[in-house]
This record gives C-alpha cells, sequence and structure tokens, in this order.
C-alpha cells in the first residue's frame, strides 16, 4: 500500500504535464479547427428560426440573450384627458396591443435620454407634469392642470424582448418566395439523372475491365481525360443543339428531359472511371469460374459483377445526387429559371439578388436547400468516403 | 472416358513464348500432376486446357475432338481455383447450383444433385450459409463440391492446397487422393509447385521447366530414374548432391572421377564415346552413408550438423567451398563439426550426367 | 407537384427499363444470330469470334454516344465557334483571341483565377493535412472529422449564402449581425462592406471554397496517413525524431504522392469554380473569374465566339492536368 502510494505522484510528476500539455494543445488546436468549420452553418440554421426583427437587429450569437432595441412612441392626443383625484391624466400603453412579452427597460423624452429614467420612476415632462411609464409599457402622465397640446409628445424608450425563435421563415419562403416548389423541381431534376447514368456506366465499366478488345485502352485514356474537361466547354455547342432539335420537333428547348440527359453524360466519365476500378479489383478468378460454370459476359456481370460491386455503384449514386442538387450552371443553362421549372441553387441565387438583406428568408431558403444533402451525406458517408478514395488516390 | 491429347502446343504473350512445343498424353481415369517451379508455365498449361487462355499453336484433344476454341464451359471440363474463387455473394448451395442453373437444370434436379455431393463432402449443414462464414478447409470443400457437382469429364486443380496451413494441408490431400478413387474414369489434372504434393498424388507427374516439359513419369521412376540434371535437382529434398566429374571409363565397369576425388564405379550405360569428357556425377543425401573403409565416395570435415530428431543432415566441406555435400544420416549420429567425414553410397544408388545434363541410364 | 414527381420516377423507370431492354436484347440477338450451336468446324471459330468482337461494343456503345455527344463534340465544336462571330456564322480568325488579350476584364478574371489557383488548394491541402493528422490523435477524431468534411455535401449556392451572411454589413454604430463585421467592431476597427473590397474580397470568396474543400483534402490525406507503416514512425522515435521531425522526416514524404493527387483534383475545381463568384458577387468589385466571364459572355450578351474562346483557355489550363491524369492511368491500365 504504502509503496504505491510513494511511487504514484513521483511517477506523474516526472511525465505527465509534459504529456499533458501538447494532448491539449492538439485537442485545443483541433477543437479549434472544428469550430471554425461549423460556425458558419451553425449561425445559419439558428438565424433561420428567430425572429425576423430580432434577427435584423442582433447577432445570432445573442439569440439565447434579451434583445433591446431604441425605439420611440407618441403619448395619447390631449383629448384622451381625464380628471382623477384632482389632476389632468393621460393613459395610455407605449408598446400598444401588440406589445406581447416585450418589456421597457428605461425611457426619456428625448433620444439622448433614452437610458435617463428607469421603468416605473417619473421623469418631468416639456408641457409640464410628470409622467410615469411602467415596464410592461403603462404610462400614466399626470398634470395639475389640463393638458392643452396638439400632437402627443415622443417618448423614447428601451425596449428588450426575450428570444423568440420559429418557424414562420420556413413557412414563409416555402409558400410565398417558390422555395417549396423549386425543392420539388430539384428532385425531379435529381432522381432520374442519378439512376440513369449507373446502369449505362456500370455495363461500360464491366467491358473496360473485363473484356478483351481492340481499343479498350484508348477509351480509357479518352474517359479518364474527359473527367477534367471543363463543363463550359460543352454549353454553348449543346444549347445550340438542344434549339435546334428542339426548333425541329416544335419543342421547348429548356425541359427536363435534356437536363437528365446532361447530367447523365456530365456523370459518366467518373461513374465509368470509378467503376471500372472498382470491377478491375474483383478476383479475376471468380470471373474465370463463373465462365467454367457456363456463364457468358451478359451473366457474368448481372449474377457476379453487379452485386459485388454494390458499395462502388452506391458511392458513386451519392456522388452523382449531390453534384445534380448542388448543381447550378447546368440547370441554369438547359432548363432555365422559369418559375415552375427552376430549381434550389438557380432560386437562391435569385433570392439573394431580390431579397438580399432578408436574412430571415435567406437563411431558412439556404437550410432547405443543404437539408437533404445533409442528411445523404451523414447516413451514407462510409460509401462517400469509400468513393472519394476510389476516385483520387488509385 | 476422357482422353487428353496436347500436341505441338504453344502459347506466347506477344514475343514472350511462356509454352514451347508440349506434347502430353494424358490417359483416361489419370490423376496427373504439373510440378515445377514458379514461372515454369504449369498454370499456364492448365488455363490452356481450361480454354481460360487461348492456344497461340498447336491443338488440344479431347476424347479426340480439337477443342482449341471451344468456350471453358463446353468442354466438359471443371476447375477448383488455388484461391478457390468462391461466388462470396451467394450461400454455398448456390455456389454449387450456379453452373446447373445455367444449364437449365430443373429446380428438383439442382437440389438432388447438390445434396448428394454436399453430403458426401460433410457440407449438408453449411448449405446456406456464405462463404465468409467458413473455415479455410471448409471452403476449399465446397470449391471442390462445385467443381463435382457438374460431373466433368477433366476435373483441374490449380495448386488448391496452396492457401491452407500445414496440417489442413495434408488432411486435405488426402482428402483429393480418395476423390480421385472414388470417380475413377475421372481424368485428373492438379497443378503445384510442391513436390510431396506430386510425389503423393500422381499417377503420372510432368516436369515443367521454363516452357518445356522436362520429364513426364510415375513418381518413383522420377525419383529413381531422372532423366537430367533438373529433374533430379528438383525431385527429393534436400536435393541431390552433384560434383561435376570426368568419365574415365565406360562399358561393362563405367568409372567417373568426380573432381577432387578418387574415381568411382558406377552401374549406368555409359557409351564408349563419352570417355574422357566432363559430366556431373550425382547422389541423393540419403543414399550417402558414413564410412571408415577405403570405399568412401566424398572425405571433408563436418561444416554444419543438424539434428532433426528423426534424421540427421550432415553439411560436408569437400574442398569445394560454399558447396557442401549433403548427407541425410540416421537420428543418433554422434557427430561434431569439424569431425573428418568419409562417405559412402551403393554403386547401383549412383547418377551421372553427360555433358549436356542428361542422364545415362541406369538399369530399372 | 406530386404529379411532377410521378412524372420523375416514370422517367426512372422508363430509363431503367430501356436500359435494360437495350443490354439484355442487343446480347439476346447476339447470342441467337451468331450462335455458333449447331455450326460446326470453323464456322464455329468464325462466329465465337464475331461474337467476342461486337460484345464489348455492345456494352460500351451507350456510354461512348453520350460522352461523343455531350462532351467529345462540344470540345471541337467550341473550338470551331472560338474562331467564329458572335452569331458563329462569320470566320473571324483568332479576332476573338486578340480581343481578349487586350480586354483589361479578361486580365483582371485571368489574375484573379491565377490567385484562386494558388491560394485555395495551398490552403485547403495544408489545413487538410493538419487536421488529418490532430484527428488521428484524439478520441473524438472521426466527430471532428466528420464535422469538417461536411460542407462537401453544400452547394457552393448555399454556402454562398452562409458565407455572405459572415460577411454582411450594417452601417457604423449599428449592432452588426454579420459574425466578422461584429467580431472587427468588438476589437475597435469600423465595420467594412467587406464584398465590395477589392482583392480582399476575392479573397473572402476563396475562403469559402477552402472551407468546402479542406474536407475533401482531409479525406484522402487522413487514409494516406493511416497507410503509413507504423513502425516507419516508431523507427524514427527511436532514432530520436521529435513529433515535429516525425511529421516533416517521415509522414510527409510517404504522403507526397497523395498530397499531389489532391491538389490538382483541388486546382481542377478551382478553375471551373463559377456558382461562388456568380452568386457572391457576380463578378463584381473586380472579383470576376474566367468561368464567370464566359458565362456572361455567352448568355448574358449572347456572344457564341467569345463565350467559346473563354471556355478554350479554360480547357488549355486544365489540359496539363489531363495529360498528368491520363498518363498515371495509362501506366495503371498497360500494367492490368
Amino acid at each position: 500500500m504504502t509503496s504505491i502510494a510513494l511511487t504514484r505522484p513521483m511517477v506523474s510528476r516526472g511525465r505527465f504535464p509534459r504529456i499533458k500539455l501538447s494532448r491539449i494543445f492538439v485537442h485545443a488546436s483541433l477543437l479549434f479547427f472544428v469550430a471554425l468549420w461549423t460556425f458558419p452553418t451553425v449561425g445559419l440554421l439558428i438565424s433561420s428560426i428567430r425572429d425576423k426583427d430580432q434577427l435584423a437587429v442582433s447577432g445570432w450569437w445573442t439569440a439565447l440573450t434579451n434583445s433591446t432595441r431604441l425605439t420611440t412612441a407618441r403619448v395619447a392626443e390631449a383629448s384622451t384627458q381625464v380628471q382623477e383625484d384632482g389632476a389632468w391624466v393621460v393613459k395610455g400603453n407605449l408598446l400598444g396591443p401588440k406589445g406581447g412579452s416585450q418589456t421597457i427597460e428605461s425611457f426619456g423624452i428625448t433620444n439622448a435620454d433614452v437610458r435617463g429614467t428607469p421603468a416605473g420612476a417619473s421623469t418631468a415632462m416639456r408641457d409640464g407634469g410628470q409622467i410615469i411609464v411602467q415596464a410592461n409599457g403603462d404610462y400614466v402622465w399626470s398634470s395639475p392642470t389640463p393638458f392643452a397640446y396638439t400632437g402627443g409628445p415622443r417618448i423614447y424608450y428601451v425596449v428588450g424582448s426575450p428570444p423568440r425563435f420559429t418557424l414562420d421563415n420556413y413557412k414563409a419562403v416555402l409558400a410565398a418566395e417558390g422555395i417549396g416548389q423549386s425543392f420539388i423541381n430539384s428532385l425531379t431534376v435529381a432522381i432520374p439523372a442519378t439512376v440513369i447514368p449507373i446502369m449505362i456506366a456500370a455495363f461500360a465499366a464491366y467491358a473496360l475491365a473485363w473484356m478483351r478488345f481492340p481499343g479498350r485502352t484508348l477509351t480509357v485514356v479518352v474517359i479518364v481525360g474527359l473527367i477534367v474537361v471543363p463543363l463550359q466547354m460543352s454549353l454553348i455547342p449543346l444549347l445550340r443543339l438542344y434549339n435546334e432539335i428542339a426548333g425541329a420537333l416544335g419543342v421547348e428547348a429548356k425541359g427536363y428531359v435534356g437536363v437528365w440527359l446532361a447530367h447523365t453524360a456530365f456523370g459518366l466519365p467518373l461513374a465509368i472511371y470509378l467503376l471500372r476500378n472498382y470491377m478491375a479489383g474483383l478476383p479475376r478468378e471468380i470471373m474465370e469460374s463463373a465462365r467454367m460454370d457456363g456463364a457468358n459476359h451478359f451473366k457474368v456481370f448481372t449474377s457476379m459483377v453487379l452485386p459485388l460491386s454494390f458499395p462502388a455503384l452506391a458511392s458513386f449514386a451519392i456522388f452523382q445526387f449531390l453534384w445534380i442538387w448542388n448543381d447550378l450552371l447546368v440547370a441554369l443553362v438547359f432548363l432555365g429559371a422559369q418559375n415552375d421549372k427552376i430549381v434550389l441553387t438557380a432560386r437562391l441565387v435569385n433570392l439573394l439578388g431580390t431579397r438580399g438583406d432578408n436574412w430571415e428568408l435567406l437563411t431558412a431558403a439556404a437550410f432547405i436547400s443543404i437539408v437533404v444533402p445533409l442528411i445523404v451525406f451523414f447516413s451514407l458517408q462510409r460509401y462517400f468516403v469509400r468513393g472519394l478514395l476510389a476516385g483520387s488516390v488509385k | 472416358m476422357s482422353h487428353l491429347q496436347i500436341v505441338n502446343l504453344s502459347k506466347r504473350y506477344g514475343a514472350v513464348e511462356v509454352l514451347k512445343d508440349i506434347n502430353l498424353d494424358i490417359r483416361s481415369g489419370e490423376f496427373t500432376v504439373f510440378v515445377g517451379p514458379s514461372g515454369c508455365g504449369k498454370s499456364t498449361l492448365l488455363r490452356c486446357i481450361a480454354g481460360l487462355e487461348t492456344i497461340s499453336d498447336g491443338t488440344l484433344e479431347i476424347d479426340g475432338e480439337v477443342v482449341n476454341e471451344r468456350a471453358p464451359s463446353k468442354r466438359g471440363i471443371a476447375m477448383v481455383f488455388q484461391s478457390y474463387a468462391l461466388y462470396p455473394h451467394m450461400t454455398v448451395f448456390n455456389n454449387m447450383a450456379y453452373a446447373l442453373k445455367l444449364q437449365k437444370f430443373s429446380k428438383d434436379q439442382i437440389k438432388e444433385k447438390v445434396t448428394a455431393v454436399a453430403a458426401t463432402l460433410q457440407l449438408t449443414p453449411y448449405l446456406d450459409r456464405l462463404p465468409k462464414a467458413l473455415s479455410g478447409g471448409q471452403r476449399q470443400r465446397v470449391a471442390i463440391g462445385r467443381a463435382i457437382v457438374r460431373e466433368p469429364k477433366v476435373f483441374l486443380f490449380d495448386e488448391p492446397l496452396s492457401n491452407l496451413d500445414a496440417a489442413l494441408r495434408v488432411a486435405t490431400r488426402i482428402e483429393i487422393a480418395k476423390l480421385h478413387e472414388s470417380m475413377p474414369s475421372t481424368t485428373m489434372i492438379y497443378v503445384t509447385h510442391d513436390q510431396v504434393e506430386a510425389m503423393t498424388l500422381a499417377d503420372r507427374i510432368v516436369v515443367l521447366r521454363a516452357g518445356v516439359v522436362e520429364q513426364v513419369g510415375a513418381p518413383m521412376e522420377l525419383y529413381n530414374h531422372p532423366g537430367n540434371l533438373f529433374v533430379a535437382g528438383f525431385i527429393g529434398s534436400p536435393a541431390m548432391n552433384m560434383v561435376p566429374c570426368v568419365i574415365e571409363a565406360a562399358g561393362a565397369a563405367p568409372t567417373v572421377r568426380p573432381v577432387g576425388h578418387a574415381p568411382v564405379r558406377v552401374v549406368a550405360a555409359v557409351p564408349a564415346d563419352a570417355v574422357g569428357k566432363k559430366g556431373t556425377f550425382g547422389v541423393r543425401p540419403e543414399d550417402l552413408s558414413l564410412t571408415t573403409g577405403a570405399e568412401a565416395i566424398f572425405r571433408g570435415k563436418a561444416e554444419l550438423v543438424e539434428h532433426l530428431g528423426e534424421l540427421t543432415l550432415l553439411y560436408v566441406d569437400v574442398g569445394n567451398p560454399g558447396q557442401p555435400v549433403i548427407a541425410k544420416l540416421d537420428g543418433n549420429v554422434p557427430i561434431k563439426r569439424g569431425e573428418a567425414i568419409a562417405l559412402t553410397a551403393p554403386a547401383d544408388r549412383l547418377h551421372v550426367f553427360d555433358d549436356k545434363g542428361l542422364a545415362f541410364p541406369r538399369p530399372a | 407537384m406530386f404529379q411532377q414527381i410521378l412524372g420523375a420516377i416514370t422517367a426512372v423507370v422508363i430509363a431503367l427499363v430501356a436500359c435494360f431492354a437495350y443490354f439484355w436484347g442487343t446480347n439476346w440477338l447476339l447470342d441467337r444470330f451468331l450462335s455458333s450451336d449447331g455450326a460446326s468446324g470453323k464456322d464455329i471459330i468464325r462466329r465465337d469470334r464475331a461474337r467476342n468482337r461486337i460484345r464489348p461494343w455492345l456494352f460500351v456503345g451507350p456510354a461512348l454516344l453520350f460522352v461523343t455527344v455531350y462532351l467529345i463534340y462540344p470540345v471541337f465544336e467550341t473550338l470551331r465557334l472560338s474562331f467564329f462571330d458572335k452569331f458563329g456564322q462569320k470566320f473571324i480568325g483568332f479576332d476573338n483571341y486578340t480581343w481578349a488579350f487586350n480586354d483589361g476584364v479578361f486580365w483582371q478574371s485571368a489574375f484573379n483565377n491565377l490567385g484562386w489557383l494558388v491560394i485555395v488548394p495551398a490552403l485547403a491541402t495544408s489545413f487538410g493535412l493538419i487536421i488529418a493528422v490532430l484527428a488521428d490523435r484524439v478520441w473524438w477524431g472521426n466527430i471532428a472529422k466528420s464535422l469538417i468534411f461536411m460542407p462537401m455535401a453544400i452547394s457552393f449556392v448555399g454556402a454562398a449564402i452562409i458565407w455572405k451572411f459572415v460577411y454582411t454589413y450594417r452601417g457604423p454604430g449599428i449592432e452588426q449581425i454579420g459574425v466578422l463585421n461584429a467580431i472587427v467592431t468588438a476589437l475597435g476597427f469600423p465595420p467594412q462592406a467587406w464584398i465590395t473590397v477589392p482583392y480582399l474580397n476575392s479573397f473572402l470568396l476563396m475562403i469559402i471554397l477552402v472551407w468546402i474543400q479542406t474536407g475533401f483534402a482531409m479525406v484522402i490525406l487522413s487514409a494516406a496517413l493511416r497507410g503509413i507503416p507504423e513502425e516507419t514512425l516508431e523507427a524514427a522515435r527511436i532514432d530520436g525524431a521529435s513529433e515535429f521531425r516525425q511529421f516533416f522526416d517521415i509522414m510527409i514524404p510517404q504522403v507526397w504522392g497523395t498530397i499531389i493527387v489532391v491538389w490538382t483534383t483541388i486546382t481542377i475545381t478551382v478553375l471551373k469554380v463559377f456558382d461562388i463568384v456568380y452568386a457572391m458577387t457576380n463578378g463584381e468589385f473586380q472579383t470576376q473569374v474566367l468561368a464567370n466571364l464566359m458565362y456572361r459572355w455567352m448568355f448574358i450578351s449572347g456572344d457564341y465566339g467569345r463565350g467559346s474562346t473563354i471556355a478554350i483557355i479554360i480547357m488549355l489550363a486544365v489540359t496539363p492536368i489531363m495529360i498528368w491524369n491520363i498518363r498515371r492511368v495509362r501506366a495503371e491500365v498497360g500494367t492490368a
């Protein structure tokens, strides 16, 4: 017992502080990065559920404290005065019927004097008499002589309101700003454009991984080259092509089919590359065994390669979905900005232009647009990471 | 009945010739083992037979029919792969049933065949499991079962034991031997680099080196009558001791003189025109024994003594640094390092090879 | 509204059925009409060969068709249009290129792009590396990585809004609701309309992309760091290397290849950056970049020629990376 008690402090005195310092440094710096990276998004989320008046006057980091603002109101007209206990009195409430849970902290009769008198105390008025303002906004202005002013004098006061959270912003953007419609539009674009390329890419990837034919290496090389070709290269010729085809068929050039096909094509090079890498890594002997069992290439593909490639297919699907959901350029060019087709990202940009200072709307709209990717991301992160690794490290 | 004939078969990858003019005749029901060092082309030859590699030149016949261009699944062949190649997403049952399904057997037939084979391989309790839930030995049995179900005419094994641990390897080797016994009309071809597997399993061994067949024969034939230096060195462990020699006499009393040693009488058909030429003198470690007499073939100092329990390996320095003569002796030989040693062997156990490395034939 | 979703799902079903029908059907036709069953001798060989020669193209055919129409043909067409006038009708030689090289806004954009090209990959890669190293040392590392990785899922436009809110500006004397100005005023400086301050504003836009791409760099580098054999670090420790020396002498050299891959991947993203600038400033206040400039010429001014010319210049900028990628993959495929 004693020996343990003796040795323990000696050991910790020798090594503990040094190790702990560097450990603390590691924890602290990582925490710093995490805070830096999450802060902006957290701010967005908090702001989107704040009351819009509070949001307009105070930072989101103060969301949980009372927000105060300076404001002013006129007392009632002289005609409303009554006589009480030998004095002339004007009564009312500065906050009005919508005062709710706001409280007046202090007041004064000039802007400079706004913090001069605490709620519940009294101060002299220029038109004579004393006024008392209560925290709930009730005021009593009494004077020994009758009031004869025209136009109620202003009272300046500091009003505090408790934090208020609301989903009104979401209701507003979903309905009035068309975010709801755009949400549906984005889904309409994303679902088919995610599914269609998978099949096409999977077949091509199998051929490039497991079939021997002249031109195979060249095809792989071309596909890899196309991964980095900027989309900007494709826009003008394709738009002209679409216009010509639409003109020939007498239909509108901008539509969902056009976007689906464009996204499918733009996603294919990466899809083929990812899937080819994955499929090429499947054991050769399994394919050979299946061939000896009598399976032809089509059968090998459907009964062996497709089920075994599920992880790669899933990673690509996530990629493609996120990329389409988050895309602005392709949708802007091929789908346009008509109200019934505009996707979320494009709608957000419009909103930035027209409602640039209505942060309660912008934050709510932005959060609606990122909630789907975030759900996809957090639930399927494993596949997403795997896809990233396969796509770039190999 | 499935007689396999390979005539002048060659396989090239671009300019590289990995199989050169192979001729082989594998009789129906025979267990043939292809053996050789890695890269000798034995697996390529097997894959050519399977149809997984195209044949560049020559013909492959099964039962008198050229099958060079026939799809693997239509050659009546089944193969057990080194990695087993079980379909990871299918249960044991479906693994075994896959080929039958593709051949459009009815469900009942498939079930009947698979359960029967599973029973003989003691796989019945595992039929619903995925391969990843099986042990190495069980996987191996599934791979074999998958091949048996197809009732192939020719059974191919590509190093099937190399992924098993030592104990399991012996057990499975015995099972494969039993399997062959139970399917006497099925031709089996087995590729390995392990000479113990080759010696124990084979009816006939084909020794390959660098894409060329060095020798074909029954296991003991190869052991006792290696046709050339390569086969002599490859079969047997530790390898045969080989010492350069000069051929001194031919005819009824052939004599050779290993360089640095006294002349030795051998029993072999040495032609007269070989006299005076250089050659190689060989003797297997297990044929050497200690002697004190004048008949000693090698004299030298014990360089290293390895007591392995049931036997002792003795490395004798015979004046040729780096190339000691190895003798395999009894377990309890009391020899110390540095001791002077004399070794001898019976004359009919000695091997002589000519200047091209070919053996002078010895009486059977 | 739900009809629209239904329409999308119908499209998915039709597309899947069509794909499957194509692949299954063509393979069936191939096997049926070039079947070697019943044929004999040389005929079998001929038909087998024909099947093996045709089938790969059935598999890659649709994909090739798509990329040809949507990616390969446009490259050549854009190149052609860059030598034509506004309407793509009159050949005008190198006029568009001479215009570009004499245009102030073009040079402004190219200069800005260069800044993006240097700063974003450098910051994102180094932050990613640092965070990957730190996160491997604490028990909550995976949570930290997850949070830092999260911006990868957010669209550039969404990110633009998030950060515009951070940079937002209220006149002096009023309480600031943007974090950046709140900090600045708390430190006693006057608030700034950050977005309008040239060069600083470009940097603030780059921060957005760094914020997004750091997670990517971190994930890839973290995997690479885990691949470093533990023994090499232990050996270095026994040799007396400090943590910092281990990091620079042992870890960095072993993940150098990955760092380059990450760097180039981010570089490609940077060259194509459009959404952030489009949403934040639309190129005002001297923040223009090539991708956005191209969009303006193309879709605001309707000038095919100049739009194409700028696209070609972006393409030329990514070409070295493309060639490098191709070489890398070619070596890989060649051995496979």
